[in-house]
């Protein structure tokens, strides 16, 4: 871990009493939904970490129980580092505070965590899909969601699924 | 066995207006100029130098579906491009053809998942099916002559 890197990590640390790990030299900070606003504006603010450089989410469903983890990869052009954010959520619907306000460009991204996972952004200020149609139900990328839609045809089956379907005409 | 040795003297062919009407619909089959995937790079090779499509009439990739006589669906259809595809289908003019170029939009090829649709059949009535992932430009072009068989064998009451 840089110089730089540690200062900000142990800030956080300090203020949100957030618990780091280590990887391969990548560093994760844990934090709770309320505290990530907060923690942007300093990172942004105080330790010169201009860009977001990524907002998304994972689905742990059903290993673990704080089912989704938001990941924000920040990035200091001034230092060349980089820092993750993660902030583990419960439950099905669960909702958590937009960073807009902080990272502009945190915008598409939230859209697309909310699109793919189905997690709530308060205070976003157009929360819609961007990837899936308008009108899609569920949300895709979450770990319960079907797979396929239809059954591939082969030549064992071709005969089966061909009295069915439903071929479009002119 | 040309024209002329038919024409004798009274510069007079004859012909079933069956015939004539389709030999004039294969011979000027004008794709529309529309790729969704990489299987749109084969048939950009079909229509280059190399393979060169103007051999069979296609010389023109038109780009309004207005103009154009055939659509060749080149590459996988996701849910979101499927009512696109829809509607550019019924923006072409009768009578109108369709191949599905490659695996993924004849029968979702390796894709079983939420966003692409298995099978542009789904969608657009298809009538000649090309499989490979992509299929070669011979294989395209092959497509596009059992196309031209198939309208060749067209009846007149087909038309109607």
């Amino acid at each position: 871990m840089g110089e730089h890197l540690h200062k900000a990590v142990q800030a956080l640390q300090e203020r949100f009493n957030a618990t780091v790990s280590e990887f391969r030299d990548e560093v994760s900070v844990f934090l709770l939904p309320d505290q990530i606003v907060e923690a942007c504006k300093a990172l942004r603010d105080e330790f010169e970490f201009e860009m977001l450089e990524d907002e998304t989410a994972v689905d742990y469903w059903p290993e673990e129980t704080p089912r989704f983890h938001i990941v924000y990869h920040i990035y200091s052009y001034k230092h060349n580092e980089r820092i993750c954010l993660r902030v583990p959520l419960n439950g099905n619907s669960p909702s958590i505070p937009t960073i807009e306000g902080v990272y502009p460009n945190a915008n598409w991204y939230e859209r697309e965590v909310w699109d793919m996972f189905g997690i709530h952004y308060e205070g976003h200020s157009d929360l819609r899909r961007i990837l899936m149609p308008h009108d899609w139900e569920g949300h895709p990328l979450r770990k319960d969601y079907p797979l396929g839609h239809e059954e591939i045809m082969f030549s064992f089956n071709f005969d089966e699924i061909n009295a069915r379907k439903r071929y479009a005409t002119e | 066995m040309g024209v002329e040795q038919k024409l004798g003297n009274m510069g007079i062919v004859t012909a079933k207006l069956e015939d004539v009407v389709n030999w004039a619909r294969t011979k000027a089959m004008w794709p529309m100029l529309f790729g969704l995937a990489c299987c749109a790079i084969e048939m950009m090779a079909a229509q280059a130098a190399n393979y060169d499509m103007s051999r069979f009439g296609m010389e023109l990739m038109r780009a309004s579906p207005r103009q154009s006589d055939l659509m060749i669906v080149a590459g996988r259809v996701s849910r979101k491009m499927a009512p696109v595809l829809r509607r550019l289908y019924d923006q072409m003019p009768d009578p109108k053809w369709v191949i599905a170029m490659g695996d993924c939009s004849s029968c979702g090829g390796v894709f079983n998942n939420y966003a692409i649709v298995p099978g542009v059949d789904e969608v657009v009535p298809v009538d000649v099916y090309v499989a490979g992932c992509p299929p070669r430009p011979e294989g395209l072009i092959h497509g596009i002559l059992t196309l031209h068989e198939k309208v060749r064998g067209q009846k007149l009451p087909d038309w109607a």
